[in-house]
């Protein structure tokens, strides 16, 4: 297969970047997006020009390293697919692909469609987390849980902070990731105690770092690699509401 | 080179707790005085940062990528033992360290696989504290399955993404320390050498990724926490950053490597598809439980798998080791798929593969309860396939997966370098010359949570804190050196990519010195390695910068590393004159296949010490002594 790809180049974050016209040729349909770019990477490199930047890490679709928009949509078009895992038998032959960062006012472009996620680490510090000190754990039957509680939190638990939803979202807002979060904490025992602190907190800091907020397009959730649900979102506004309530 | 391994007197069953006891400790109002050296966040490292942090030390944390919460510790997906024996089914601590030593071919520490053992127990509570989402039963308690080489239930889950869970586990630990200012995690930071001032280890010196600036770090103790080394095959499980620089660097600086020749292949990836491919996926070893392995019984057989009838296909586990079948330890499985293969009845293009079937397990349970288990893994399945594994068999080959070898470390997990400690894959301690399944999670949190906290206080109570700034002498040479590693790499301007190299190597690694190594093979790898590494000064070409961002320059740098580490795994291969474990010497086996240990000259480690570039590294040996688990050939007929 040959494709033409489009592809954004920035050196820099206060560089101007622009769109790059390559091609990909002789491309195998067993091949993944990645190891199309890596063949495109290594021509581009016989020709002197230095290869295009991106993240990429386990390429098996659960460090959330990879971060691709791909054709206007984030990981590209196939439903619960990170972008190392999309793989070139879903495109058609000679067709154009146009490669992007992530664009949100919070994730700044580093180089080319590398781009500054902290702002997510910024917000687990916040009160991402159940404060127990190792060694001080009770034996793990304790506390039985039941079994549809720990399905959800390990449903909302999968989520792999890619920031993809943040991309798709027109407001530019990590509601998903930062509910995805509360949401697994929230339904363990565990994380009862903190619960009302960590919602706030978490919220504060993510206004904070300049995500906008979630008018409820759903973008997050249709581009989401590990199909986290929006209802999480409402489940955090709800957590929100009584937190705030209680505090005053 | 000293190898004093420290083990403590006293009856196995109470070493640790009596060595606890007798471990200098700091006040806790002086910890915040030292600093600590973290690099790598995986298991390992997130663990052990986030719990020194909480005692009240300072500690700098350094990851290549741009998050602690992304090292490959993450891909993870089987389990974690541990013995609970929450299933009544006879699991103890003493079986889960017999299990160990026998499934490590007896080439470990009886006294550190018995404190794993004993310490897997508290790995569980603390992770339920801290909210890891494991599975259940409907009574609302801890859910358990089996895995390779074991014949009790002790294996806990989080679907199949237990090493994520555990992961984000440590890292929202972690994060809890950063917020209140005793931790600071370097992100997208590469440690690129150790420095050592009057044989003690003082500090590292690091890349910034993004800048390209090579700065100093000083500290009073380092610990490195950098993973395995399975990319020296190029194509291995492993995540793409995946590298052998941090400990290639401590060891010429000092420390002593041992057993680098102890690699896993592990039998259930995805077999490759193409001369593009950039990677291997793992299929978790889980599958197996419920999975049936077959290949056709005559050579040459290319029907579908459908098309051929039961009696013409060989179960050749459940055929060749009737108490174990399926699951049967990684090592002998991976041989054993290897062997049906070359005599030409593997599965799939080029014939490198296996059949793992679920039809009479779909039969058995459901459709809905294996979707319910192994659900994820057949999506991931078929989206690099493209083949749907309800209806056909998956495909599965051996891959590279796990490095066995890594740093010599003594009781106390410190390197032959005073100061320096190594936890998780990177060391050599636990699992001999193969580990089982669902051991790794284990072993990386015990030496996080549980072990280096107490041990780490006894060498700092006894140093007291260092007074060597960052602007030393050693630190400036050492930066020196970094930075003209760098310039060098990229004045050569050649005609070859770092990948080209990179594959190449990784060919040879894999043909001569993979799942089988004969002293012909490795006398071939010791040759060419050599004048690769000397193509590679010669005709490499890294486009681009120092001061930016700049992929090829770090590949370059990582690739040079394993083009030195890969001809001592290859000298390591040839000088242990036995197979055990993952090292099956062709030279060395039964009249079956099987491999025949030589426990008279090779029941020891092997500790390799460097000498200088330009003559060859010494060997010493540290003996290992077996009083609870007797020396036998291992069978899982």
């Amino acid at each position: 297969m040959d494709f033409t790809l489009h592809v954004w180049r920035q050196a820099g974050p206060d560089q101007p970047g622009h769109m790059e016209l390559y091609q990909a040729r002789d491309i195998s349909p067993d091949m993944s997006f990645l190891e199309m770019l890596d063949l495109v990477n290594e021509d581009l490199e016989k020709q002197g020009i230095e290869p295009i930047a991106f993240d990429h890490d386990c390429r098996e679709g659960i460090c959330g390293m990879c971060s691709l928009v791909i054709n206007g949509v984030a990981h590209g078009q196939q439903p619960a697919t990170t972008t190392c895992q999309l793989h070139m038998r879903h495109f058609r032959d000679k067709d154009s692909i146009y490669i992007e960062p992530w664009r949100a006012a919070a994730f700044p472009v580093v180089k080319d469609l590398v781009v500054d996620r902290s702002a997510f680490d910024r917000v687990i510090e916040a009160g991402g987390f159940i404060s127990v000190n190792t060694g001080s754990a009770q034996d793990g039957n304790c506390l039985p849980v039941p079994k549809d509680a720990a399905d959800t939190a390990m449903d909302a638990a999968a989520c792999i902070g890619c920031g993809a939803c943040v991309a798709a979202c027109p407001n530019g807002s990590s509601m998903l990731f930062v509910a995805a979060k509360v949401a697994h904490l929230a339904h363990l025992p565990q994380g009862q105690p903190e619960k009302r602190r960590r919602v706030l907190a978490m919220v504060e800091q993510m206004d904070r770092e300049g995500f906008g907020h979630c008018t409820n397009h759903y973008e997050c959730e249709a581009v989401c690699p590990k199909e986290i649900s929006r209802q999480f979102i409402a489940e955090m506004n709800r957590e929100y509401l009584k937190a705030g309530l209680q505090a005053h | 080179m000293q190898l004093d391994a420290r083990i403590p007197a006293g009856p196995i069953e109470a070493k640790w707790d009596r060595h606890k006891a007798e471990l200098k400790l700091v006040n806790p109002a002086n910890k915040r005085k030292y600093t600590i050296l973290m690099v790598g966040t995986g298991l390992a490292g997130g663990s052990a940062a986030a719990s020194l942090a909480e005692l009240g030390y300072n500690v700098e944390v350094f990851c290549f990528q741009d998050s602690a919460r992304r090292a490959h510790s993450i891909a993870a997906q089987g389990g974690i033992n541990a013995a609970k024996n929450y299933q009544n089914d006879g699991d103890s601590v003493r079986r889960l360290f017999h299990d160990t030593v026998k499934g490590g071919d007896f080439r470990a520490r009886e006294a550190n696989v018995y404190r794993l053992a004993q310490v897997s127990a508290s790995i569980i509570d603390q992770c339920v504290a801290q909210g890891v989402p494991f599975a259940r039963e409907y009574g609302g308690l801890l859910s358990n399955r089996s895995f390779g080489g074991a014949q009790v239930s002790r294996t806990f889950y989080a679907r199949g993404q237990t090493g994520q869970q555990l992961l984000l586990g440590c890292y929202q630990a972690l994060a809890r320390q950063v917020a209140a200012g005793r931790a600071r995690v370097h992100p997208r930071t590469e440690m690129l050498d150790l420095v050592v001032v009057d044989g003690r280890a003082r500090g590292i010196v690091t890349r910034d990724l993004v800048s390209g600036a090579i700065r100093s770090w000083a500290g009073d103790a380092v610990v490195l926490a950098t993973g395995g080394y399975s990319n020296v095959f190029f194509l291995s499980t492993n995540a793409k950053g995946c590298n052998v620089t941090a400990i290639w660097r401590a060891y010429k600086r000092g420390a002593g490597l041992a057993n680098p020749c102890f690699t896993q292949i592990h039998p259930t990836s995805i077999p490759q598809a193409g001369d593009y491919q950039s990677k291997l996926t793992l299929m978790s070893e889980s599958l197996r439980n419920d999975g049936r392995v077959w290949v056709p019984a005559r050579p040459g057989d290319t029907r579908k798998p459908a098309d051929i009838p039961e009696g013409e296909r060989d179960y050749f586990l459940e055929r060749m080791y009737p108490a174990y079948g399926n699951l049967c330890p990684r090592d002998i499985a991976s041989r054993a798929a290897k062997r049906v293969c070359d005599e030409d009845r593997g599965v799939g293009p080029g014939g490198r593969g296996v059949y793992l079937d679920f039809r009479d397990a779909i039969q058995r349970l459901g459709r809905a309860v294996i979707e319910e288990r192994y659900g994820n893994l057949f999506q991931m399945y078929e989206r690099i396939t493209g083949e749907e594994p309800y209806a056909t068999p998956m495909r599965i080959y051996p891959a590279p997966h796990y490095t066995m070898g890594g740093l010599w470390v003594d009781y106390n997990l410190m390197s032959t370098i005073p100061g320096l400690y190594v936890i998780g894959e990177a060391n050599f301690s636990d699992h001999g010359a193969n580990r089982l399944g669902a051991s790794a999670l284990m072993q990386g949190l015990a030496d996080g949570y549980f072990i280096l906290p107490y041990t780490i206080g006894d060498y700092l109570a006894g140093a007291g804190p260092s007074r060597i700034p960052a602007d030393h002498a050693a630190f400036q040479g050492a930066q020196a050196e970094v930075a003209g590693r760098q310039r060098r790499l990229l004045a050569i301007n050649g005609r070859r990519s770092v990948d080209s190299f990179h594959i190449e190597l990784g060919k040879l690694m894999w043909n001569k010195c993979g799942m089988t190594r004969s002293a012909a093979s490795l006398k071939e790898c010791l040759e060419r390695i050599p004048q690769l590494r000397a193509q590679f000064w010669e005709d490499l070409r890294v486009l681009g910068t120092g001061d930016t961002l700049n992929q090829s320059l770090e590949k370059a740098g990582r690739v040079a590393d394993f083009l030195e580490f890969a001809e001592l795994l290859a000298l390591d291969a040839l000088q242990r004159e036995e197979s055990c474990g993952g090292h099956f010497r062709e030279e060395h086996q039964t009249p079956e296949g099987e491999a025949r240990r030589d426990d008279q000259n090779h029941c020891h480690v092997s500790v390799w010490e460097h000498q200088g570039p330009d003559r060859p590294p010494q060997m010493h040996e540290e003996p290992l002594q077996f009083e609870h688990v007797p020396l036998a050939t291992r069978s899982y007929k």
